[in-house]
């Protein structure tokens, strides 16, 4: 038997008796989604162009908008940034909210998963880590947009203060919102599928919406259609905060799509993710 | 405690039409490596997930550790650990990160989860690549990391599913050799295997499994005896002497002699490499000098043609694809 034989099998006899006893008591679900977190916050680290991702999106579309169309759109660039930031903002958080379904995906089609199935912790730790991750994701990447807005020369009339009570809201519905892509997350089988689908989703919700034009001019039945997009909601009781002048009635409204959302696809991911696979 | 670490009864699994696990009684002592045997698409990734608590059955029953695998799954999980198929490690994640991932999973807080983390690299002689990336090690290393990740707590019981599968001589040693400390240390091990050399070198006791049935079983020497211990080769010096040889062989040994080659060669199933020693011995004395010799052992094909009249047939793809 070689020195090198003896060696590792000694050690992993080692390891074994070295090992501290099986605890009396599991993690507790809150540190168990707080560890998961942890690790999709690695992962960011070692992987920081996918948060680049989602924020090259909106800086492109705020610039193309601002110079492109902002001076036919609003009679000055400046005024249209005014208007189209907090709506770029709201767009920014709606993409963001994908990529918990991303993740998810992309873990469950790697081996990884079973090991934490197998664990013997609260089973939907991967999925609360993973959105306690996104908050951070989201606060990100619309501080980033809001700098660009800045730089570019957008003033809120609320003050920059006023950038918190909006994160803290568009948080809020991002969360509720990004059940439905966790859900898609595991009813696929790539994560590709998860994008491609999403972007169907997105791209009317989003343009679709009040984001880039005041929907005065448009046909009355596209009206209708804007007026209860979600999205649009919640870019109106941005605006208002970020004007200094939120409206509570405007927050609930933009509240109660991602409210419903939750309610509806929490259970459905819950219920995807604790079948088998 | 009941005697056994694992017990099945008619433990079964369908996926759709298909039977991956098709009526299992399987008992596995405490303290033993058990291993399971058989090609790719035999139901063993399957029989593993489900001892697991990964999936359940869809018929039969199988108690882990005195614990039902479906109504106490939550005991069963506290008790086991699971290394599957492909190494499930997050390859993101650098090798020090998985472990303190795991660490903190398993209940561990600041420096003991630290502590058990680096304590597990260095064993395994991570230590200059903790602060890599997992998709940058090589498979051995994976492995490795795999297994360590499985050890942060003392598992009773480790279900090994196919752990050298694609990997070098060398990896593979290192894995046996971990394999035998774990046992050494008192735990119970599960593994399955596609090699017969690897179920041989490790294993207490076999179950030969083939389309979701146990088509055999005992220890390595009870299935040899079975199957035949394995086929001795040899090449004479001077090609006239084949015919002497051959009958020499004939007598000693019950199996047929076949000639091969090019007018040197004998090759012949023996049931032990004792029996092939004895018959080299009495070449020897007779004078017939040899060239070269083999004995070699019998490969999962033959154990398979050897069992069941003919050769395993491979799924297409992998068992998990099927699993889906």
């Amino acid at each position: 038997m070689s020195e090198m034989t003896k060696r590792l099998e000694q050690a992993a006899e080692n390891a074994v008796q070295s090992a501290p006893a099986i605890a009396a008591r599991p993690p507790h679900a809150v540190s168990v989604s707080l560890t998961y977190a942890w690790r999709a916050l690695l992962k960011i680290k070692h992987m920081p162009e996918q948060l680049f991702d989602v924020v090259v999106t909106p800086i492109m579309f705020t610039v193309m908008f601002t110079y492109l169309f902002g001076g036919a759109l609003a009679g000055s660039t400046d005024a249209y940034l005014q208007f189209l930031l907090p709506g770029i903002l709201v767009q920014t958080i709606v993409f963001t909210s994908v990529y918990t379904g991303f993740t998810l995906n992309t873990d469950i089609s790697k081996g990884v998963f079973d090991r934490f199935r197998s664990l013997p912790v609260w089973s939907p730790g991967p999925i609360a880590g993973a959105m306690l991750a996104d908050v951070f994701r989201f606060t990100a990447s619309g501080i980033i947009v809001f700098i660009i807005g800045t730089l570019m020369g957008y003033r809120p009339e609320g003050g920059f203060i006023a950038v918190i009570p909006a994160l803290l809201l568009m948080n809020a519905f991002a969360f509720g919102f990004g059940w439905v892509f966790t859900a898609l997350a595991l009813s696929v089988r790539t994560p590709s599928t998860v994008m491609t689908l999403a972007w169907l989703v997105l791209m009317p919700l989003t343009f679709a919406s009040n984001i880039y034009v005041d929907p005065a001019t448009m046909p009355g039945w596209l009206q209708a259609v804007v007026s209860v997009n979600p999205v649009s909601l919640l870019v109106t009781a941005i605006r208002d905060i970020m004007a200094g002048t939120p409206d509570a009635g405007a927050i609930l409204l933009a509240l109660l799509a991602p409210g419903v959302i939750a309610a509806i696809f929490g259970p459905v991911t819950m219920w995807l993710y604790r079948r088998e696979r | 405690m009941t005697a056994h670490a694992i017990e099945t009864r008619a433990l079964a699994r369908r996926f759709g039409e298909k039977r991956a696990v098709d009526g299992i009684d399987l008992d596995v002592k405490r303290g033993e490596i058990f291993a399971v045997l058989g090609p790719n698409g035999a139901g063993k990734t399957t029989l593993v997930r489900m001892l697991a608590t990964l999936l359940r059955p869809s018929g039969g029953s199988a108690s882990v550790l005195g614990h039902d695998i479906e109504r106490e799954a939550r005991e069963v999980r506290r008790k086991i650990s699971l290394t599957g198929q492909f190494a499930s490690v997050d390859e993101d994640l650098t090798g020090y990160e998985n472990l303190l991932l795991l660490s903190r999973l398993s209940g561990l807080k600041g420096n003991d989860a630290k502590d058990r983390a680096m304590g597990l690299l260095i064993a395994f002689d991570f230590a200059d690549s903790a602060s890599k990336q997992a998709k940058d090690y090589s498979g051995g290393m994976r492995r490795k990391l795999d297994i360590a990740s499985s050890l942060i707590r003392r598992p009773e019981l480790l279900f090994l599913d196919e752990p050298t599968t694609g990997l070098d001589p060398r990896s593979r040693n290192q894995v046996w050799d971990i394999v035998r400390g774990l046992a050494a240390s008192g735990t119970t091990i599960l593994l399955t295997t596609q090699y017969l050399e690897e179920a041989d070198q490790l294993a207490d006791e076999i179950a030969v499994v083939d389309h979701g049935r146990i088509i055999a079983r005992g220890t390595s020497a009870e299935l040899k005896a079975k199957v035949g211990g394995g086929v001795l080769q040899i090449s004479l010096v001077n090609a006239q002497r084949r015919e002497e040889a051959s009958r020499l062989l004939s007598d000693m040994l019950v199996g047929e002699v076949r000639a091969n080659g090019n007018g040197t060669g004998l090759s012949v199933d023996v049931a032990d490499p004792d029996a092939g020693l004895a018959a080299l011995g009495a070449l020897s004395a007779a004078g017939i000098t040899l060239s070269g010799y083999a004995l070699s052992q019998p490969s999962l094909d033959e154990v398979f043609f050897a069992l069941t009249g003919r050769p395993p047939e491979p799924e297409d793809g992998p068992e998990t694809e099927a699993a889906e």
